[in-house]
């Protein structure tokens, strides 16, 4: 079946081990997880999973439920990449010499909308957000100076929808305490 | 106030009152030390027993639970005892047996040194739970157990594993315990969706051919009057999975009897024929359903269940009833139109027959001198008036078991069905008896699982159960020698057994028995066996190369029913 990227969406209580709750979820399935951010989530108490998977339909659609099935996952959701907002960080590390040899690299920063966060006498750091691809794109022009060091986050994302299904989920969970 | 302080241990046992807990069965150990040393003082309210291995106070827990509904509780210590209990959990988990596990573990301040007898029980246990969690201070003892008892028994049932630190065991704290009734990441029982139910009803009415599998959900939701009302008013042939054994009676004439790899002959059959295949409480297990791309495809499906995470893993649900079995079920019962489907129903006759005649007949009636397992079972079932417990090991014995039992009541049935875990028969029996002592439970085993958790004798002998143990010996691991006769070219490779006298070695712990070996002795030693409320063993020479049929091959459509 047709794989695609899907951009799982997990929202759990702050409680340890529940990554590694959730990442057993894909190991049992034999899915690589492609990116993975974990962080607190703008509700207090509540943490956020990001993670990118190439999964198909079916498959993503048991994955979500097995997740959502752990006691303290509050919810999980799964998107196509169209129905999110995503973006990736990256860090390149250039011989400043390099810089100063010519202009290209300048150009390439402007061109990719990327910036220099350090400037050493040894060293830059050149830093760029955006999809992933864009940013092999760079990493691959300013390789032809030699690029020192490279690192990349995992996919961050925010969703289209204009309902909100977590504080929805939580201000309905709310209601029901009260019984 | 530090007077109206306790410790953790004793906060335990406060709770598992709290939460009514009559039953516990344990093994103790350094790291559980404190508990059991406040347990000296809760005898009077709470009965423990002691086992032989802690493999054994888990499935004797999962029989306790699966008689009486309630949460099996255990409570061991830590390293080797933790993981000497994984096979139970994982059992519990696939099986969805409420259990509440407390293992010891070392002081918290050692965790994560490699301290003697410390395992990573949390990391281990939280696949094979529904939820695991390690109690580092005796404070969160009365937050912990209420959510462990909640966790385990709502919802679909399962496992719970609480890792105690014995800092938290020994710490002083101040009691209070409120019940859990909510947890917000949490929900159990998913609402009826009205059009879910309505669909599924107007399903059901159309149909000409209807046929509903019973799983364990309708007797995890004491859902079995609700099941039958369904099935007698619009005249539903039903048939059920291994556990949803028991779930109605054996005799009622819409119970055609049971699915899968070793299930009846019409079963299979017709579930390739029904227009409309209503599925309870089941998980389209393998066993069950064997090749998934044959199974059923002319049928519109309905899958009641209550936990959403069946629904399409298996099999596709044209309509998908959640919730609670006792409420869905009568809520589309109330939608029905009283049907007949007489023809349809009839349809299921001819091929039990062929079954009867080509199986069952021979097996329960033999005409050679050999005792066959049928035989067995279906003698001592007439014997208790079809109102035993069934308990069974796993093998032929426990196809057997599950073909040739009669049942005339629920939670009748305790077998490992999920895991296929050999060993757990004569734990569970033990269990099965505590949690049922005026009934008489029949446990059925081989005499290859029976040696693998056969110390619990030494269980029976200390607390006085009267269980009948019926070792059905046939000198071989069975039903893996079936397999080497019919898939591997009769290469009986390592599956001959050299035994014990099991007599004998009842006897060592005073356990009455008897050895029998022609039809006419067993018929006696049966009669002895059920004379009184004792343990008995009862070792059974059967035939060696005794087949379970009919079969459907591992992996073949559920139509390939071999009968010879
Ligand atoms: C713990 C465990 N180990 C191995 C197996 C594989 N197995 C399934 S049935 C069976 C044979 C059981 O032999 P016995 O207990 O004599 O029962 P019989 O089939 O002869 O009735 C074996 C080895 C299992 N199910 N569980
Ligand atoms: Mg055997």
């Amino acid at each position: 079946m047709e794989k695609t990227l899907y951009t799982v969406i997990v929202f759990s209580e702050n409680r340890p081990g529940l990554l590694n709750q959730v990442s057993i979820i894909f190991s049992r399935r034999q899915l690589n997880i492609e990116s993975l951010t974990v962080s607190a989530s703008s509700i207090e108490g509540v943490h956020k999973f990001t993670i990118t998977v190439n999964a198909d339909e079916e498959e993503i659609d048991k994955v979500v439920k097995q997740i959502e099935k752990r006691i303290d996952v509050l919810k999980a959701y799964y998107y196509t990449d169209d129905e999110v907002i995503y973006q990736e960080v990256a860090l390149y590390k250039v011989d400043t010499d390099s810089i100063l040899e010519s202009d290209e690299i300048e150009q390439l920063v402007r061109k990719y909308n990327a910036r220099f966060l350090e400037i050493t006498r040894t060293f830059s750091v050149i830093e760029m957000t955006g999809h992933t691809d864009e940013i092999k794109e760079l990493y691959y022009a300013l390789d032809k100076f030699g690029v020192k060091q490279y690192a990349r986050s995992g996919r961050i994302a925010i969703t289209k929808s204009t309902s909100e299904l977590l504080s929805k989920f939580l201000s309905d969970r709310e209601e029901e305490a009260k019984g | 106030m530090s007077q109206s302080q306790i410790s953790g241990s004793q906060a335990l046992m406060r709770a598992f009152v709290a939460e009514g807990v009559e039953t516990i069965f344990g093994y103790p150990g350094g790291a559980i030390m404190p508990v059991y040393d406040a347990l000296y003082d809760f005898h009077d309210k709470m009965r423990h027993i002691l086992v032989r291995h802690e493999q054994g106070a888990v499935h004797a827990a999962q029989g306790y639970s699966r008689v009486t509904g309630k949460t099996g509780v255990v409570i061991v210590t830590s390293g080797p005892a933790a993981t000497n209990v994984i096979t139970g959990v994982a059992d519990a988990m696939i099986d969805s047996t409420p259990m509440v596990v407390v293992c010891g573990q070392v002081v918290a301040s050692l965790l994560a040194t490699d301290a003697f007898q410390e395992t990573d029980v949390v990391g281990i246990t939280q696949p094979i739970t529904k939820w695991s969690y390690q109690i580092r201070s005796a404070a969160e003892i009365p937050w912990a157990v209420a959510r462990a008892f909640y966790i385990a028994r709502e919802g679909r049932p399962g496992p719970v594993v609480l890792d105690l630190t014995k800092n938290a065991q020994i710490e002083l704290m101040n009691f209070h315990y409120e019940p859990c009734t909510f947890i917000r990441s949490f929900i159990p029982t998913p609402p009826i969706d009205e059009q879910a139910v309505s669909d599924a009803a107007a399903l059901i009415n159309q149909a000409k051919k209807p046929f509903a599998l019973v799983g364990q959900g309708v007797i995890l939701g004491n859902a079995e009057n609700e099941l039958l009302a369904m099935l007698e008013k619009a005249q539903i042939p039903a048939a059920w999975t291994l556990l949803g054994l028991s779930a109605m009676p054996t005799d009622h004439p819409l119970n055609k009897g049971m699915l899968g790899m070793h299930g009846n002959y019409a079963c299979n059959i017709k579930t390739n024929e029904c227009d409309v295949l209503i599925a309870i409480g089941m998980r389209f297990d393998d066993r069950v359903t064997s090749k998934l791309a044959t199974y059923a495809k002319q049928a519109k499906v309905i899958h009641f269940d209550i936990d959403i995470a069946e629904i399409n893993k298996n099999v596709k649900a044209d309509v998908a009833v959640l919730g609670n079995s006792k409420e869905t079920i009568a809520a589309v019962t109330k939608q029905l139109q009283p049907a007949r489907h007489d023809e349809w129903i009839a349809s299921f006759d001819s091929y039990a027959k062929i079954e009867h005649d080509e199986v069952i007949k021979e097996e329960v009636d033999p005409s050679t001198p050999d005792i066959k397992m049928g035989e067995v079972i279906r003698k001592v079932s007439e014997v208790t008036g079809h109102k035993a417990i069934c308990v069974t090991d796993v093998g032929q014995n426990q196809m057997m078991g599950a073909r040739y039992f009669q049942f005339s009541q629920t939670r009748s049935m305790v077998t490992s069905g999920g895991l296929g875990t050999m060993g757990f028969g004569l734990p569970a029996a033990i269990g099965a008896k505590i949690g049922a002592p005026h009934r008489t439970v029949c446990l059925f085993c081989g005499d290859g699982g029976i040696q693998m958790t056969i110390q619990e004798l030494g269980t029976i002998l200390q607390e006085n159960i009267g269980v009948k143990i019926i070792v059905l010996n046939n000198h071989f691991l069975g039903m893996v020698r079936q397999w080497q006769e019919m898939f591997f070219d009769e290469r009986y490779s390592f599956t001959n057994m050299k035994n014990p006298d099991f007599v004998a070695l009842a006897k060592a712990y005073g356990i009455h028995g008897k050895s029998v070996s022609t039809h006419e002795e067993l018929d006696q030693a049966i009669a002895e066996m059920v004379s009184n409320d004792d343990a008995y063993l009862l070792e059974v020479q059967i035939e060696p190369k005794g087949m379970v049929l009919p079969m459907v091959p591992a992996g073949a459509d559920i139509t390939d029913v071999r009968l010879k």
